[in-house]
C-alpha cells in the first residue's frame, strides 16, 4: 500500500538529509524506524505526508501511497488525504494542540473539516472515540484544555484523534518517548490493539529498541539519512548485517542476563 | 480568593494614587513662582502687596506644606481638586469637559489602527519574505521615519487649505473634525503595530499544533483565523493598552495642530500658564486611567488564557 523508492530529502542547500531511502509496506503491518538523533527518521514519515519546512526538496523515483503518486498533489488534495487515510501521532500530542482552546472544540473542528455533520454528532463521535482509547470520563476529556491532561492522557488523545476516521496508514514520531515507562507500554499496547481491531498499518519512529522491537514486523535502522540495516524484525534483530546495528544492539542494557529487545 | 484579590488591586491602587499625589504636589509645591502672583497677573493687572497677602490666605498657601497637602487630599477625596488658576473653572469640571474629545479621538485611533494593522501584518506573515510581505514592511518603515507632526500639516494643507474638506481653525470636536486628528494618530501607530502583528502571527505559526492542525487536513484559512489569529493577539494586548493610555493622556502634538480641545492640548497650556491645581489634577488622573488600563489587561488576559486562570 505504501511504496517508496530511492527518497531523496534536502534542506534548503544543505547535504541531503535522506538518501537512497526504499520502502515497502503491506496492509496491516508495523514498521519501526530506529536511529539516533539526527539520523533522518523522523524528516522520513514527514515527507510522505508532504509536512516538511518551506524550501525543502523532497525527490523520489516512487513515493505511492494505495497506487497513487504522493509528489504532485494539489493543496485541497492533502487536505483531504491528511486526517483520514493517513494520520499522525506527535511526539507530545499536547503541544500538537493549540494550549488556549479546549480539546473538545478542536477535536470537532477536525471531524467537521473531514465530514459534514451537526455539532453534536461530531462531539458524540469524538466522546465515543476517547472512550475507545480508554480514556476515562470523556466528556471531561472534551472541556479540558491541553495542559490539564498528564502525558499519557494526552497522548491517548492523539491517538483517538488519529484513528477516528480509521486511517489505513498510521504515522507515529516517538509517541511514547515522552511518557514513563509504565504509561509507554499501555500506549504500545494500545497501538498494537488499532492494528488488530481496524487493520491499519503504522509507520512507528523511535529511538528506543525496545519499542521498536516489541512492536514492529520490519524493522529499519537508519543512520546519517541512510538506511544501516533492514528487513524482518528477527533478521535484524539475530543476525544483523552492518556493524552499526551490532553495535546499537549491544548498548541495549542487560538485565539478569536478560535483554530486553 | 477571587474577592481578597480585588481587595489588595484596590489597595494597591490607592496606594500608587497617593504617593502620586504627593509627589506632583510637592513638586508643584517645590517649583519656582508664586501661585498667588501668577493667578493674579492672569487677569492682567499688577497686583499690590495687599491683595497678593489676601489671595496667598484665600488659597492656604501662608500653611505649611502637609497641612496645604492635607487640604488639598480632603478636597480630592471629596471630588474637588480645587479652581483652575487660568481658566477659573474647577479642575474637575475641566478634566471632564476636555477628556470626553480626547476619549473619542483615542477609541477612533486605535480602531483605525487595528483595521489597517491587524489584516496588513497578517498578510505580511502568512506571506513570509513574498512580495507582499516585503512591499507591507517598506510602507510601515516609511510609516514608522514620518513624524506625526509633520503628517499632520501635510492632512491639514491637502484636505482643509486646498480641498476646503475639513475647517482648518479646528476647536470643535465633532465627528468631521475627528477624522484628520484619529488618520494622523492612526497611521503612526499602524506602522508599529503592523510589525508587531507581523511577529506575533509568525512566531504562532512555527508552533507544533499549526503543523500538527495541517496534518490533520484542516484548512489553513480555519487554522489562521480560529487558531492562530486568537493567539497572537495575546501579547498584543499590552502593547495596545500602554498606548491607549498614551493616547487618553493626550496627544499633545496632533490636538495642538488640529486645534483639538482634548486633554493633550489643555496640559500644555497648564504648564505654560503655571496651572498647579489643574496640573496636579491631570497627573493624578493620568495615573488613575493607567492603572484602570493595566487591571483592565490583567482581567483580559486571566480570561483569554486558561492557563492564567487556574494559577488565579
Amino acid at each position: 500500500m505504501l511504496k517508496v523508492r530511492d527518497l531523496k530529502v534536502q534542506y534548503g542547500n544543505q547535504a541531503p538529509t535522506i538518501e537512497h531511502f526504499d520502502l515497502d509496506m503491506k496492509k496491516g503491518e508495523i514498521i519501526s524506524i530506529v536511529g539516533e538523533s539526527g539520523s533522518g527518521k523522523t524528516t522520513i514519515i514527514r515527507s510522505i505526508l508532504h509536512a516538511l519546512p518551506y524550501q525543502t526538496r523532497v525527490a523520489a523515483v516512487t513515493l505511492e501511497f494505495e497506487g497513487k503518486s504522493l509528489l504532485s498533489m494539489t493543496n485541497s488534495q492533502w487536505s483531504e488525504l491528511r486526517g483520514t487515510d493517513i494520520s499522525m501521532i506527535f511526539q507530545d500530542s499536547g503541544a500538537s494542540l493549540n494550549p488556549i482552546r479546549r480539546i473538545g472544540k478542536q477535536y470537532v473542528d477536525y471531524i467537521r473539516t473531514h465530514r459534514k455533520m451537526p455539532v453534536k454528532e461530531a462531539a458524540a463521535l469524538a466522546e465515543d472515540m476517547l472512550a475507545k482509547m480508554r480514556l476515562p470520563d470523556a466528556k471531561r476529556v472534551m472541556n479540558s484544555y491541553p495542559y490539564q491532561l498528564s502525558g499519557g492522557m494526552r497522548q491517548r488523545v492523539g491517538i483517538a484523534m488519529a484513528m477516528t476516521f480509521q486511517p489505513k496508514l498510521l504515522l507515529a514520531d516517538e509517541p511514547t518517548s515522552a511518557l514513563d515507562i509504565t504509561t509507554q507500554v499501555q500506549i504500545v499496547k494500545q497501538m498494537m490493539e488499532l492494528r488488530d481491531t481496524y487493520g491499519t498499518s503504522i509507520i512507528i519512529v523511535t529511538h528506543n529498541l525496545g519499542v521498536a522491537a516489541y512492536m514492529a514486523d520490519q524493522l529499519i535502522v537508519m543512520k546519517n539519512g541512510r538506511i544501516e540495516d533492514k528487513g524482518s524484525k528477527e533478521k535484524v534483530l539475530r543476525q544483523p548485517e552492518s556493524e552499526y546495528t551490532k553495535k546499537l544492539l549491544q548498548a541495549v542494557p542487560e538485565l539478569e542476563g536478560y535483554r530486553f529487545v | 480568593m477571587r474577592g481578597k484579590q480585588a481587595l489588595t488591586h484596590f489597595l494597591q491602587i490607592v496606594i500608587v494614587l497617593f504617593g502620586i499625589s504627593f509627589f506632583t504636589f510637592g513638586l508643584t509645591y517645590l517649583s519656582p513662582g508664586d501661585p498667588a502672583e501668577i493667578m493674579l497677573t492672569e487677569c492682567g493687572n499688577i497686583p499690590t502687596e495687599e491683595l497678593l497677602e489676601k489671595t496667598r490666605e484665600e488659597l492656604g498657601l501662608n500653611e505649611p506644606f502637609l497641612v496645604q497637602y492635607g487640604n488639598w487630599l480632603k478636597g480630592v477625596v471629596t471630588g474637588d481638586m480645587g479652581i483652575s488658576y487660568s481658566m477659573k473653572v474647577p479642575v474637575v469640571q475641566k478634566l471632564a469637559s476636555c477628556f470626553w474629545p480626547t476619549l473619542q479621538l483615542a477609541l477612533a485611533a486605535v480602531v483605525l489602527m487595528l483595521l489597517i494593522s491587524i489584516p496588513l501584518g497578517v498578510l505580511s506573515a502568512v506571506y513570509q519574505n513574498r512580495w507582499i510581505d516585503y512591499l507591507v514592511r517598506g510602507i510601515t518603515f516609511l510609516g514608522v521615519s514620518i513624524p506625526n507632526f509633520w503628517l499632520g500639516l501635510i492632512l491639514l494643507s491637502i484636505f482643509g487649505v486646498q480641498l476646503h474638506w475639513v475647517s482648518v481653525s479646528g476647536g470643535r470636536s465633532d465627528l468631521k473634525s475627528l477624522i484628520l486628528p484619529a488618520i494622523t494618530l492612526a497611521i503612526a501607530m499602524s506602522a508599529k503595530y503592523t510589525r508587531q502583528v507581523r511577529t506575533a502571527v509568525l512566531d504562532e505559526l512555527h508552533k507544533e499544533y499549526v503543523m500538527a492542525a495541517k496534518m490533520r487536513g484542516i484548512k489553513e484559512k480555519v487554522i489562521l483565523w480560529k487558531n492562530v489569529l486568537p493567539n497572537a493577539m495575546l501579547p498584543l494586548i499590552t502593547l495596545l493598552g500602554l498606548s491607549f493610555g498614551n493616547l487618553l493622556g493626550g496627544t499633545a502634538v496632533v490636538e495642538i495642530i488640529y486645534n483639538w480641545p482634548g486633554m493633550g492640548s489643555m496640559a500644555v497650556k497648564a504648564i505654560s500658564c503655571h496651572d498647579y491645581p489643574l496640573i496636579q489634577g491631570y497627573v493624578l488622573w493620568i495615573a488613575l486611567l493607567y492603572m484602570v488600563i493595566n487591571l483592565t489587561v490583567d482581567w483580559f488576559y486571566h480570561r483569554m488564557d486558561p492557563r492564567l486562570k487556574e494559577e488565579g
